[in-house]
């Protein structure tokens, strides 16, 4: 049996807008930008994946199956910037056939940095989801599959039944990232491995004329999750949804490969598409997949080194956290708001110095001509929310203080 | 491969990157193999360089002054150094040097040169003349030199041509198979010389004058520019600032236009860490260069102006002199920062390496660089650089902050970023150091030396 179990990710982020040290507002956001790119990106991959995938689901009459993950941040600026978005998410979400799994609002780095943040940002996430699609997650993702077994166990206390994760060959060794995995010691909770090569084929070799595969048909793709039969129970794939239309451009021939894929899969009578909660509740586990460290699905590393490699990135989550009670005390949601807008990852992958040099992956998505402007841009940024916190944090002394109770 | 490079400055002698950037690539391709002789006015000693002594000059062959011939008829008006006897060492072995009395320094105008003749004939510079005339081993006065070169100019176009009739007939005792000219007061001696050997003619354009006066241009200077563009087989620029100048501006065809990078020697050993207290927090952000329009000093000016608004404990040091230094000071007076810029003249050797150990930030503001030595001087000197977009070295680039130099408000947020942030400190200068260790001029020779072999009759 091989069921391809895929996950896509859609996410935007809030960019900001060019903050110097003499700026005293508080508009930190380009909402300019940012609506121009979620429109762009929603007429180039959203929307046209989005009724593909819908047709597929017609098509194969239940047999093809999908799970997403959208974080808040995505969401939101759907509603504000292209509506009809949500409409066919919420299309896709009446199927039955697509599945929401969970993470944080803000895909943020808060499990690295406070539990209790992390926890109101999941639980905001949730509440989200079940407003839009009226459905309850209950496998989870955290920020680019950042993993280790503490996630695992956190989630486990959550009361969720899964996990994805990278499938990471430092860890896996000789294994296979086709089965079903548990945390050491853990028995109530499975993991999903991304298996990466295959899901790599899709998201990042699909168009590379000098891979040899290339071109990648449907027909060739289905063979190779056919030769997972009798060695694996699933193949996850799990990708960047942007990876139709917005990375991989549609003259690439994307749209028709994924078109044609479920009909190549289902060819094979062993084959089929299951969603994340479907692996977990149909096969058993076959071992355990120990993470004492943090892995993620990003780079060759696998690693945090894309948003934590150098000192101004940890500086500058640093700095951000550090902030949490002050902003909370504060009282003001738009304090609040702004404070989890620049939690999102996005903000500490631009500041990334690895590979800068070469130019590659990091520069398509970076904003910033350097990763020294993200960094000064956002610490300007930061100085100012600092400064609001602390005129609260005065306000709210003033207001306790008794000696002027009588005013 | 021999080549007869044609340069105006060079090692002890130098007031500008130009020299520095041709030691480097002589040195390089020296220790390539190349065979070079180095042809170089040497110019009077002058406030710049007077701390200096030629090293070794054991091999001096004593130009013989002319008295009744015409120059041109005359054998070695100019003295021949070997590199090892000139530098003390094995590195230049396959370069000899020829150099002429002339009264040509780089970024030259016509007014500074004027004033130096002027000086010379009021004999204000007769300690000078003497000292050189103590090399040439025989004493030396206007007349004489007057009389070894045929005569000094009266002006710089005279000059220029005499460093060329004087090169023409060096020229004629040196075989060699390509001629190199660098910049454009040895152009017309390139061309002569080519003209007259018949070998290809390379010229490398350091800086043009469109970067030295902006859009008010001598004539005269991009008539001779020009020129050598157009004669040459081929042309290297040191930047793609500068080629895309060399193609508009000169209409030079693009197929004759190479780049090739400047580089920087390598430091041996470790940087010491800083001399200063614990007490002192006060930072440092440095200017260093020459203050002329071309370096855009009134913009650091600006910009420190702007982040002093906003911070208290910062020294704004401007390291240079030029005909903009004056100014510079009264602006400062004027804004009411002079107490917070500090203009310290001109500094050379160890002063400025001290300065560089002192300070916390570079900042070179520059309207138009051709290329840009010193950021990477201070970016061996683990100090971090902001540079104008308008310059070559921000193509090589990566770990420096860039604004574009008009952008006042820019260069003071990032110069606040840098003193505020001891993380963007630290990662720059950790990134910055490991990248200006690859630029090598190994690989500048390299370069040069494919162009010569594009040019030349002869396979190397």
């Amino acid at each position: 049996m091989a069921s391809v179990c895929f996950y896509f990710q859609v996410h935007q982020p809030n960019r900001l807008r060019r903050y110097s040290v003499f700026d005293k507002d508080h508009n930190y956001f380009d909402d300019y930008k940012n609506a121009k790119i979620c429109r762009k990106v929603a007429g180039k991959c959203y929307l046209p994946a989005n009724r593909l995938m819908l047709k597929l689901i017609e098509r194969h009459q239940g047999q093809f199956k999908i799970a997403y993950s959208l974080t808040g941040t995505v969401l939101d600026q759907f509603e504000a910037f292209s509506p009809e978005v949500i409409s066919t998410f919420h299309a896709l979400a009446q199927t039955g056939c697509v599945e929401f799994l969970a993470e944080t609002y803000y895909h943020s780095l808060s499990f690295l940095y406070s539990k209790e943040e992390f926890t109101e940002q999941v639980e905001m996430h949730k509440k989200r989801i079940m407003d839009l699609f009226g459905q309850e997650p209950n496998v989870f993702r955290d920020t680019e599959l950042i993993y280790n077994n503490d996630v695992a166990t956190w989630a486990k206390e959550a009361g969720f039944k899964g996990v994805v994760c990278e499938g990471a060959d430092h860890i896996l060794g000789y294994r296979s990232p086709n089965f079903l995995y548990t945390p050491p010691g853990e028995n109530d909770i499975r993991l999903l491995l991304k298996n990466y090569r295959l899901s790599d084929d899709i998201a990042f070799r699909f168009s590379n004329q000098d891979w040899p595969e290339w071109p990648l048909t449907a027909t060739k793709f289905s063979k190779w999750v056919s030769n997972v039969n009798g060695c694996g129970h699933t193949v996850n794939l799990f990708m960047d949804y942007e990876t139709f239309g917005e990375h991989q451009w549609e003259d690439t021939g994307i749209f028709k490969f994924m078109e044609h894929l479920p009909q190549e899969v289902l060819r094979h009578p062993d084959n089929n598409f299951m969603l994340p909660s479907e692996v977990i509740d149909t096969f058993d586990p076959v071992g355990e997949y120990d993470v004492p460290w943090m892995t993620s699905w990003a780079d060759v590393e696998r690693d945090l080194s894309a948003w934590l490699g150098n000192a101004m990135q940890s500086n500058a989550l640093h700095e951000l956290y550090q902030l949490e009670k002050k902003v909370k005390d504060s009282g003001d949601p738009d304090i609040l708001s702004d404070w989890r807008k620049l939690q999102t990852s996005d903000h500490f992958y631009y500041m990334c110095t690895k590979w800068f040099a070469d130019g590659d992956v990091h520069k398509y998505f970076n904003p910033y001509d350097s990763p020294y402007d993200s960094y000064i841009n956002f610490m300007n940024v930061l100085d100012n929310l600092q400064g609001r916190c602390r005129i609260a944090e005065r306000e709210t002394a003033e207001l306790k203080d008794p000696s002027l109770e009588h005013v | 491969m021999k080549v007869l490079m044609l340069g105006w400055e060079f090692p002890p002698f130098i007031s500008g990157g130009l020299g520095t950037a041709c030691y480097g690539l002589t040195r390089a391709m020296s220790q390539c193999g190349t065979e070079i002789v180095f042809v170089l006015p040497r110019p009077i000693p002058n406030e710049y360089s007077s701390h200096v002594k030629m090293a070794g000059s054991g091999t001096v062959s004593v130009p013989v002054p002319v008295s009744s011939h015409a120059p041109e008829e005359d054998s070695p008006i100019a003295e021949q150094l070997s590199g090892p006897a000139l530098f003390g060492n094995t590195e230049f072995s396959h370069v000899s040097f020829r150099t002429v009395p002339s009264l040509i320094q780089p970024y030259q105008t016509e007014e500074s040169y004027q004033e130096t003749l002027a000086k010379l004939r009021e004999g204000s510079a007769g300690e000078a003349l003497k000292k050189l005339g103590e090399q040439f081993g025989q004493a030396l006065n206007i007349e004489s030199l007057e009389q070894m070169g045929g005569n000094y100019g009266n002006d710089l176009y005279q000059e220029v041509q005499r460093y060329a009739r004087i090169a023409t007939l060096i020229s004629r005792e040196e075989e060699f198979d390509v001629v190199h000219a660098h910049d454009w007061m040895t152009y017309p001696a390139g061309i002569a010389v080519s003209a007259l050997s018949g070998k290809p003619l390379v010229v490398h354009i350091h800086s043009t004058e469109f970067d030295r006066s902006g859009e008010d241009v001598n004539q005269m200077v991009y008539d001779i520019e020009r020129q050598g563009l157009h004669y040459a087989d081929k042309v290297i620029a040191v930047s793609h600032l500068t080629r895309n100048i060399v193609l508009s501006r000169y209409s030079v065809p693009e197929s004759k236009v190479t780049v090739v990078y400047n580089a920087i020697e390598r430091q041996g050993g470790f940087v010491k860490s800083t001399a200063r207290s614990i007490e002192n927090d006060e930072k440092i952000v440095l200017f260093l260069g020459r203050i002329t329009m071309q370096k855009g000093p009134e913009y650091f000016i600006a910009a420190a102006k702007k982040v002093l608004e906003v911070m208290d404990n910062v020294k704004f040091v401007m390291a240079g002199s030029g005909d903009m230094a004056r100014r510079m000071i009264e602006l400062a007076a004027e804004m009411g920062i002079g107490h917070k810029v500090l203009f310290t003249g001109f500094l050379r050797g160890n002063d400025v390496d001290r300065i560089f150990r002192m300070a916390d930030l570079f900042v070179m503001p520059s309207v138009s660089e051709p290329f840009g030595l010193v950021p990477l001087e201070a970016l061996r000197n683990d100090v971090p650089v902001i540079i104008s977009k308008q310059s070559g070295v921000s193509e090589v680039l990566n770990h420096a902050l860039k604004v574009d130099f008009w952008d006042v408000n820019e260069m003071a947020n990032k110069i606040v970023a840098v003193l505020r942030h001891p993380p963007l400190q630290e990662t720059l200068r950790e990134h910055g150091n490991f990248e200006v260790r690859k630029l090598s001029w190994e690989d500048a020779a390299k370069d040069c030396i494919e162009v010569y072999e594009s040019v030349a009759a002869v396979p190397v």
